[in-house]
């Protein structure tokens, strides 16, 4: 098992990718974050805070659970259901921001896209992801990157995150995929 | 999990894992997003070999709501009312490639009947059975209690809840027996002896003959139905003498703690067990009690249908 990102290297990738949200969007004004459980939505909730601090404002952000819309039900076990929490202005024209933590397949975001359909009508749809570890099954790509980590795909990626796991790190290790 | 027959079937998780998940399919059903694809292909069979208003309108909009193929079935204007038997019926829903049953029937045991034969494959989810059990209807009254009488989550221990009435008859009563007390609340049945059933004393419950002396010490108090179409029997004198001793009417409720709800699991006698102005008053949660329904029965047919096909006994 070995570091790939650090508590300090997240927080700066969080401020750059932040940053870039904001230049890409013209500032703030349109924008909504969602999250995906669950920390896609810690993070989620911390891009909202340093956007605020930069730009001085307040930023809706909400969580999007994708479980009841997964491709893969029913090849595993049923999950529980995690919160959809959707800001109160909602998603219709709105610049919808989803965040999460690892991109692989692709397959978690194409669910995402399905559940946002069903909310409502963004003006735009845009991804910001931590590590994107490679292996695409689906023709989906991050507009907002923290780190590329190259990963075979027996390795895995562990994002852990303080509100959580009680520090901030990712880590990779060998062995069977979970 | 596989099937549904029993609260006694249920671990305190499993059953905190319903609710949980009850609550993220109120706040599906409840926002924009009403339609969810979960159990797109999957057909569902409510086979009601008694009558039902709620409970058969409410599974249905459970799983017409995760997108399932519902085919309702009913006794009459079915082969049932010709004398088929269980067994022919079952044949024949698996040849029709039912994924599940939800089956309510005024035999107690046919659900585990059905579950435990070779006659289908399918998933048994048991929505009432003679006087045995009704588990989905317990699961809705634990999640109402809990979104009430709780801060929303965990289990329900230190509340006192009080059954009352035709407990003998209730299979509403049976499942909350067992799951109230599964989950950690103190539970009273209040009920005239004749009404109570044979070995009550083995139930972990207290039993009380005096509803007012009860009553103001209860977060929640269910009243049941007098189930008139099973007594047989001349159980109490008369009905007024009935409503007088164990009727919910204005002037006890407004001996009730604040913040504690009244609830009845329908359809209601209105001036027997409960007077109308208290159906109807604010402390009432019983319309609400349907509502929390369909999304506990999402909830349940989630867990069992969505997932991949597990072993006989296997757990969610």
């Amino acid at each position: 098992m070995s570091a790939a990102l650090s508590a300090a290297e997240i927080t700066r990738a969080l401020t750059r990718i932040s940053h870039e949200i904001l230049e890409k969007n013209n500032g703030s004004s349109n924008i909504t974050l969602l999250g995906i459980p669950t920390r896609g939505a810690h993070l989620a909730t911390r891009i909202a805070k340093i956007i605020n601090e930069i730009e001085s404002c307040d930023v809706p952000v909400g969580t999007l659970d994708i479980t009841l819309h997964r491709d893969d039900l029913r090849t595993r076990p049923p999950k529980a259901l995690m919160p959809t929490l959707i800001p109160s202005a909602g998603v219709d024209g709105r610049d919808v921001i989803l965040i999460d933590d690892v991109l692989f397949s692709g397959r978690t975001i194409r669910a995402a896209l399905d559940a946002l359909g069903e909310i409502g009508r963004p003006k735009s749809v845009q991804l910001a992801i931590l590590v994107d570890r490679g292996h695409r099954e689906l023709p989906i790509r991050a507009d907002f990157v923290g780190k590329n980590i190259p990963t075979s795909r027996t390795q895995s990626v562990a994002v852990n995150l303080s509100e959580i796991d009680g520090q901030d790190e990712v880590l990779i290790s060998d062995g069977e995929a979970n | 999990m596989r099937h549904l027959l029993s609260i006694s079937d249920l671990s305190k998780d499993e059953a905190i894992l319903i609710l949980d998940t009850a609550i993220e399919m109120a706040r599906a059903s409840d926002g924009p997003m009403k339609k969810l694809p979960t159990l797109r292909g999957r057909t569902i069979v409510n086979l009601f070999a008694e009558d039902s208003t709620r409970t058969r309108i409410s599974f249905e909009a459970a799983a017409k709501r995760l997108s399932a193929d519902v085919i309702n079935f009913g006794a009459k204007g079915s082969s049932l009312s010709k004398g088929e038997s269980l067994k022919d019926t079952a044949l024949t829903l698996q040849a029709m490639g039912a994924d599940a049953v939800i089956i309510r029937h005024s035999a107690s045991g046919a659900p585990v009947r059905l579950a435990d034969s070779a006659w289908m494959t399918g998933s048994v989810i048991n929505a009432g059975d003679g006087t045995h059990e009704h588990p989905s209807q317990a699961l809705l009254d634990a999640f109402t209690i809990r979104k009430h009488c709780t801060k929303g989550g965990g289990d329900l221990a230190g509340l006192r809840i009080g059954i009352v009435g035709d407990v003998l008859h209730s299979r509403v009563a049976r499942s909350n027996v067992l799951l109230l007390s599964l989950l950690g609340a103190h539970v009273t049945l209040i009920a005239p002896p004749t009404l109570l059933p044979f070995g009550v004393e083995s139930w972990p419950v207290d039993i009380s003959y005096d509803f007012d002396s009860v009553l103001p010490t209860l977060d929640a108090v269910m009243m049941l139905r007098v189930q008139q179409e099973r007594m047989s029997d001349l159980f109490f004198p008369n009905a007024r003498e009935y409503s007088r001793y164990f009727g919910l009417n204005r002037d006890r409720m407004l001996t009730m703690k604040s913040n504690s709800i009244v609830m009845h699991p329908g359809p209601m006698n209105r001036g027997l067990e409960i007077t109308a102005d208290v159906a109807d008053s604010a402390r009432s949660v019983i319309v609400e009690q349907v509502s929390n329904g369909v999304s506990v029965r999402m909830a349940i047919l989630y867990l069992l249908l969505a997932g991949a096909p597990t072993e006989i006994g296997g757990n969610v």
